[in-house]
């Protein structure tokens, strides 16, 4: 991912662009597709959508910034998002955030914790994914297990 | 060969089923990855295909699986001996006393099978709706009583009449799948264990209204969802029920999955619109309703899963059949939700009139803690909060309207002692603050302030004139917001402060540098 010349960035880019310029609104799923591919929307991505989608390039960074997903920056190597809505609050989800990201403000800038809103899970909470997969009944001591070896 | 069946629901994979599968799988039993049975509490649940019907084994880890896989392949008889048996699936007491209209093929059937669907019912209710004219689709939800599950409770017969009467070139489809409220899951499960219903339901609404094109807007939280929809609509496409003349009856309807990226607010109908035309989700002003003026400026039905998931079903057994269900004005079952801090949360479907005592108590066991409960919301964080002392109160959009309260989409988030409610009511401001799509003035710019007076009530600041404005904050979201986001957030805040007032006489923290009133 990160070994991708920009020139090659560039051209993957349209190609993902025009793959889906015929769709209707197909703005979204082209970031969506540039996420996936590169994990976050760089400034060149948001002039090339733009040109190839016939969208200006204000209203491509308008979408990019109003929607939390779509990154800006190279993600790090780990996230971590927990759920901070009622149904989790309700088993603790205020106090396992605020200890998840104390503990990780210690390894540094490698990893990300985030707050979500729901996750569905909310018969099972506290709820949260890391590193995209979801887990449920989450407790300090299973985040500890789980980030094991992060950092080091 | 004896055919295990392990959930692949988010929530049983949440605790482990993906791990417990892979393990069956390796000891050489195969496995059918069905949806749950909305016992979440038992999740994962294992379920053993035996001549008596499926048996059940509650919370089963990896580790428990080489064990379980050789009493399956060679005790058979020892199944329901077994200590982690739940005995038979179908009669446990917690499923027999619901009334599975909805949910009536989830966990039962295996989600990725047009065949285990047909044999369970499924496309009847296409079958009989293609030989109908649309106004005859139409007249038949109506008649149902069939309202907007998706918490407006809007009669869903009168808004695809209207879309059914509106001439345009293009009239298009929208399910609402954007199930962002903390203590709902009903959509997600429903669309993971059964996806078909929804294909079935939209293809249905496509001919009702004369639609020749849907979209469902999915939020990205939900992958498993997006994977389990998409693999249902291909393999519908590969069977005639989408597409090109569909089953021969000349109807062409082509559907969509769109993923959502994250934004709260589109939830809310119009900015969901906007957001699959491509643009920032933000609401947009009414008249015109989407049933008129919707995406791309066409004729739209926005319905919501639950929903669209209702009506084969009414199609199939005729509306009447779906209205002598329920109570009053709301018609039909409710899947309701358990959700928060409750010993047996999921899912439990019921006609409407039950009481939130029976659900929280009597289905729902109770607190996960153990301790007495203080405080339920029900319809999500943009509804109120209600004591025990309204345990009595039937589910019923009407009955809960004139109490303060309202049904919403019957997601039931139940908290014990412990809650701060000055600290709940906090946070629905919060909420309100982060998920604002920032197009009207009270929402983007009330919710911030309303973030900064309860943190002065709460840190005894002139506690009685901050509630005074927070009363008038709250008054002017309710009253000035363009959408029910900013509408309702008072909501919470409001009940919060009326069965909880105790929460909100603080005295002061001593802390003088800040706080007062600047009005």
């Amino acid at each position: 991912m990160a070994s991708t010349s920009a020139t090659d960035r560039q051209a993957l880019v349209h190609a993902i662009a025009t793959q889906h310029a015929a769709d209707r609104g197909a703005l979204m799923p082209v970031l969506h597709d540039v996420m996936d591919e590169f994990g976050h929307i760089a400034r060149e991505d948001v002039v090339a959508i733009a040109a190839v989608l016939n969208l200006s390039v204000a209203d491509v960074h308008g979408v990019v910034s109003f929607y939390k997903d779509f990154r800006t920056t190279p993600p790090p190597t780990h996230v971590v998002a927990l759920c901070r809505a009622e149904a989790c609050q309700s088993v603790g989800a205020e106090a396992l955030y605020a200890d998840t990201r104390a503990r990780a403000s210690e390894l540094g800038d490698d990893v990300e914790v985030d707050e979500v809103f729901c996750l569905g899970n909310c018969a099972l909470g506290p709820s949260g994914t890391i590193d995209g997969r979801l887990h449920g009944r989450l407790s300090p001591e299973r985040i500890e297990a789980l980030m094991a070896g992060w950092g080091s | 060969m004896t055919t295990v069946y392990v959930p692949g629901d988010a929530a049983a994979v949440s605790m482990g089923a993906d791990e417990v599968a892979a393990s069956f799988e390796a000891a050489g039993v195969s496995t059918v990855r069905n949806g749950s049975r909305g016992m979440l509490w038992l999740e994962p649940l294992v379920e053993v295909a035996t001549s008596e019907g499926r048996v059940g084994f509650g919370s089963v880890g990896a580790g428990d699986v080489s064990e379980l896989a050789d009493v399956v392949s060679r005790r058979p008889q020892d199944l329901l001996d077994h200590p982690k048996s739940i005995g038979l699936v179908a009669e446990h007491p917690w499923l027999v006393r619901q009334q599975r209209v909805s949910f009536a093929r989830v966990g039962l059937v295996d989600p990725t099978s047009v065949s285990d669907y047909e044999a369970h019912g499924g496309w009847a209710g296409l079958r009989r709706a293609l030989g109908m004219s649309p106004r005859e689709v139409v007249d038949e939800v109506t008649e149902s009583g069939l309202r907007g599950r998706g918490g407006a409770g809007f009669p869903a017969g009168i808004k695809w009449k209207t879309v059914l009467e509106t001439e345009a070139d293009q009239k298009f489809v929208a399910c609402n799948f954007d199930e962002g409220d903390s203590g709902t899951f009903a959509d997600r499960m429903i669309v993971e264990g059964d996806p078909f219903t929804l294909v079935e339901g939209m293809t249905i609404a496509a001919h009702a209204v004369g639609a020749s094109e849907g979209y469902v807007y999915v939020r990205s939280e939900y992958p498993h969802a997006v994977a389990a929809l998409r693999r249902a609509i291909d393999t519908a496409y590969t069977h005639g029920f989408l597409g090109r003349d569909i089953l021969g009856s000349g109807l062409t309807f082509d559907l969509h999955v769109r993923v959502g990226a994250g934004a709260y607010i589109c939830g809310e109908e119009s900015s969901m619109l906007d957001s699959l035309e491509g643009r920032r989700g933000e609401v947009r002003a009414k008249p015109p309703i989407p049933a008129v003026s919707g995406l791309f400026g066409r004729p739209t039905a926005v319905n919501n899963v639950l929903t669209l998931c209702a009506v084969p079903m009414i199609l199939a057994d005729g509306g009447a059949a779906y209205a002598a269900l329920g109570t009053g004005r709301s018609r039909g079952t409710q899947v309701f939700q358990l959700a928060g801090n409750i010993r047996q949360g999921g899912i439990v479907e019921l006609p409407f009139g039950v009481t939130l005592g029976e659900l929280v108590e009597d289905y729902g066991g109770g607190t996960l803690s153990g301790r007495p409960i203080r405080a339920v919301q029900v319809g999500g964080p943009l509804a109120a909060y209600l004591p025990p002392e309204q345990f009595g109160l039937p589910m019923d959009y009407e009955a809960f309207a004139e109490a303060g309260a309202m049904v919403g989409h019957g997601g039931i988030v139940v908290f014990d002692d412990t809650v701060d409610m000055a600290r709940m009511a906090r946070f629905a401001m919060e909420f309100c603050a982060a998920e604002s799509c920032g197009k009207c003035t009270p929402c983007r710019i009330g919710s911030a302030r309303g973030v900064e007076t309860i943190d002065r009530i709460i840190a005894g600041h002139d506690v009685a004139a901050n509630l005074v404005l927070l009363d008038d904050l709250c008054e002017t979201l309710t009253k000035g917001s363009l959408c029910a986001m900013g509408g309702l957030t008072p909501m919470p805040v409001q009940s919060a402060l009326r069965h909880w007032p105790e929460d909100f006489d603080r005295v002061s923290t001593g802390s003088t540098s800040e706080g007062g009133v600047d009005a």
